[in-house]
């Protein structure tokens, strides 16, 4: 009772200054970096963001981000509709989720990575191989955190919606779905990330194209300055996607849990 | 073997006059600093009032009066914002002194020890040593009648059994000052009758001074010579009720015609007290 | 065994029998998959070759180093932030958003600013592992009931013994968790490195092995390194069930 909500105005503030602290800490500290190893090891932020502009412009580096965003594309619509899919499947059937369950946690657990020679001899390098690592990585924490969304929910709700005589399509609608869904979509956005990382890690392995190919050329011409371009455009576009995936899971969890519930 | 009546301190009936306070609160009140967007919040007094050696004293109120406020400054695991609190003629400042024990409301138990462990746990901090910690840890156990469960952990106890854990871990270090937060609060009515009794036989036989803090009135009827009755938040005594009962009792006296009265006066003094309170919380629920 | 256990090894059983017969009756070819068997004897294989134990080391040393300094380095650093919440409130969404940066990106800076050694190698797996710590430390210490705080208090306990007799056994489901993360990110950050440009290591042998259609030794490594992380991982389950299942979790 007494720790009654704060006003709305302070929490977008606090919302808004709290990244904007943690980029000028980020940048400060990267200049300071810059001033202790020099030129050769790390260039200093202004540069390298006039660089990575310069960069964007060129024609020659448009098709490598097109193939890295055209594969990242492809694999993370297989890791969430993939995930989602199986996941209702196993949760929505008691003896199959538990024997598909641990198998997954293992493989969730396994370092991935280890496996990729083995994609690449399956799908053969290129896009394919890229892609589908990319959705090896994610496919089974949206899975994951499916089977555990339907099968959390509280047993309580189905009995209240079947005393209310809701049809089976209407209990799905009106009860699972919205039940589920906030943890649903905490897997997507774990699935995400994780599907960026594979497919980030298929390219910088074994790959002729893309932001991961530039970075491997870049090794070996010690072109730091490019390194660094692509590392922070790939950084910036991770975390702004993961912002808003994340106030997008903050909405639904006001809705799904408890006042005071939510973090 | 100990015998409870070793454990105590020299016992002062409670109807002597004016014997020493064990625990005295001059002028304390307690209040909490505003959080952002909301105001400060005075939750407690100003109270003062002694507490007799050797009493069993309950404090009834409204919920969210400040009961536990007061019980967590009593104790010192909060300082209080004025005033001053003594136990034993010496002031508390914010540090749990030596001899108060607290039983809390919530299951206080340490999920990763067994019983046994858990009721030791205060003497190994202590350092006290080994033949003397087992002893005591072994009278608490039988005490509260733990026997067949010392090797148990907290998971495989009801809730009642947890309970009476975290007495008999009071106990061992056989506190002077017994505080204890609505400790029956979660358990169901039967339990808490059967609870209420060995909670008089503990007092009885250790001699100590115990402060109880309920909302169930019964209960504080039937286990103290004094209740206090708080007023909604700001929490302080508009009255504190003498029940006069023998210090041998025990639930029957429930049949009493006198017990009946005394509940009655509890509720009249608390009814008006009440719904200020529950105005209070719906108050602050349109706020929010 | 439960019947979903039953099931399970009976469809891992099976699934392994049918790879076998795929591969033996030429239904898959050897250039992609080798079969079951002929990883098994390329892992007895391997066993036998000093050249594999010493790549072998070299990683494990790497993970065991990334994985000890992670491990306390992010409990400390965990601890610090649950009692410094100012700290705590300007680094929380850099951490929030922390391992949604694919951190590889950066491997190739790291190569080119402490060189093709393994400190490298080992500085990515800590970074990646640490902040997992982190985390589960937070998660932990949050997760401690106030009450049990309040008793180490009632019991007159100091800063260190709080922490060591009441906080760290309660929060230690969580740190728990954290470990078994940090074991496989420290993993993934070492061969991740070790695949990609690196002259020493597992990671780097099974890679040499793909360049040179060695599928045979390629399988044969890729099972040994899986087989270890899930033998660890297997363990500190085992542990961290035997303690939640004390505590009636």
């Amino acid at each position: 009772m007494t720790a009654a909500a704060p006003p709305r105005a302070s929490i977008s503030v606090r919302n808004a200054r709290d990244p904007v602290l943690v980029c000028a800490a980020i940048v400060i500290g990267w200049q300071l970096l810059h001033e202790l190893a020099g030129d050769v090891a790390i260039t200093a932020p202004l540069p390298t963001l006039s660089h990575l502009l310069h960069m964007v412009g060129q024609a020659r580096f448009l098709p490598h981000l097109g193939e890295t965003a055209m594969a990242f594309g492809q694999a993370l619509a297989i890791s969430w509709i993939g995930g989602v899919v199986i996941g209702l499947l196993l949760g929505g059937h008691k003896l199959t989720g538990e024997v598909a369950e641990p198998v997954l946690v293992t493989l969730y657990s396994l370092p991935k990575v280890t496996l990729y020679p083995v994609i690449l001899l399956l799908f053969g390098l290129g896009m394919q191989a890229k892609v589908a690592f990319g959705a090896f990585h994610g496919i089974i924490p949206v899975a994951l955190f499916t089977l555990n969304a339907v099968r959390n929910v509280p047993a309580a709700q189905l009995r209240a919606g079947r005393a209310m005589r809701l049809s089976g399509v209407q209990q799905a609608r009106h009860i699972l779905l919205p039940a589920a869904l906030p943890e649903v979509f905490a897997g997507l956005r774990l699935g995400f990330s994780l599907t960026l990382l594979g497919t980030m890690l298929g390219e910088l392995f074994a790959s002729q194209r893309g932001l991961g190919f530039l970075l491997m050329k870049a090794i070996d011409l010690h072109d730091v300055e490019t390194i660094l371009a692509i590392a922070v455009l790939i950084s910036a576009f991770a975390v702004s996607a993961n912002m808003a995936l994340l106030a997008v899971d903050r909405r639904l969890r006001r809705g799904a849990a408890p006042a005071g519930h939510g973090a | 073997m100990r015998t409870a009546a070793a454990f105590a301190t020299p016992v002062t009936p409670a109807s002597a006059a004016a014997p020493a306070p064990h625990a005295r609160l001059e002028g304390v009140t307690r209040v909490y600093p505003a959080r952002s967007g909301g105001d400060e919040v005075h939750a407690l007094g100003p109270i003062s009032f002694d507490l007799r050696q050797g009493e069993f004293f309950s404090v009834v109120g409204p919920s969210g009066c400040g009961k536990s406020t007061l019980l967590d400054v009593l104790s010192g695991l909060a300082k209080p914002t004025e005033g001053t609190v003594t136990f034993e003629g010496a002031p508390v400042d914010g540090k749990v002194p030596d001899g108060v024990g607290v039983v809390f409301q919530e299951d206080a138990s340490f999920p990763w020890l067994s019983v046994e462990d858990n009721v030791a746990f205060g003497l190994r901090r202590a350092g006290t040593d080994a033949a003397e910690t087992r002893r005591r840890v072994e009278f608490a156990i039988g005490f509260m009648g733990l026997r067949d469960f010392r090797r148990a952990y907290p998971s495989q106890l009801s809730g009642g059994m947890r309970q009476r854990v975290c007495i008999a871990r009071t106990l061992v270090m056989q506190p002077r000052l017994i505080l204890l937060d609505e400790p029956f609060g979660a358990l169901d009515q039967q339990t808490r009758l059967l609870m209420g009794d060995e909670l008089l036989r503990l007092w009885r036989e250790t001699g100590a001074t115990v402060m109880l803090i309920t909302h169930a009135l019964d209960e504080a009827n039937l286990l103290s010579d004094r209740i206090g009755v708080m007023s909604a938040r700001p929490g302080r005594f508009i009255e504190v009720v003498e029940t006069g009962w023998d210090r041998e009792r025990d639930s029957s006296l429930a049949e009493r015609s006198e017990f009946g009265a005394v509940t009655s006066r509890l509720w009249s003094l608390l009814r008006g007290e009440s719904l200020r309170a529950m105005g209070q919380g719906q108050a602050a629920e349109k706020r929010a | 065994m439960s019947l979903a256990g039953f099931l399970r090894t009976l469809l891992i059983v099976g699934a392994v029998a049918a790879l076998e017969i795929a591969c033996r009756t030429g239904a898959i070819k050897p250039t992609m998959v080798v079969a079951p068997s002929a990883m098994a004897l390329g892992v007895v294989e391997a066993l036998r070759d000093p050249e594999f134990w010493r790549h072998f080391g070299v990683s494990v040393q790497a993970v065991a180093i990334a994985m000890v300094i992670a491990v306390t380095g992010g409990f400390c650093i965990g601890f610090m932030l649950t009692r410094v919440p100012p700290l705590r409130r300007a680094v929380s969404p850099f951490l929030a958003s922390y391992y949604s940066i694919p951190h590889i990106a950066f491997y190739p800076l790291l190569i080119v600013i402490f060189g093709l050694g393994r400190t490298p190698l080992i500085f990515l797996a800590t970074m990646f592992a640490m902040v997992a710590m982190i985390l589960a430390t937070m998660a932990g210490l949050d997760r401690v009931p106030a009450v049990l705080a309040k008793t180490a208090r009632v019991h007159r306990l100091g800063l260190v013994d709080e922490i060591l007799r009441v906080r760290l056994p309660a929060a230690a489901p969580h740190i728990l968790s954290g470990l078994k993360l940090a074991v496989a990110y420290s993993f993934i950050g070492v061969i991740a490195g070790e695949f990609i440009m690196s002259t020493e290591g597992i990671g780097h042998e099974i890679a040499y092995a793909y360049d040179n259609f060695n599928n045979q030794r390629m399988y044969a490594l890729i099972l040994i390194v899986l087989t270890l992380v899930t033998s660890f991982n297997m363990s500190v389950f085992a542990w961290e069930r035997r303690m939640l299942k004390r505590r009636g979790l």
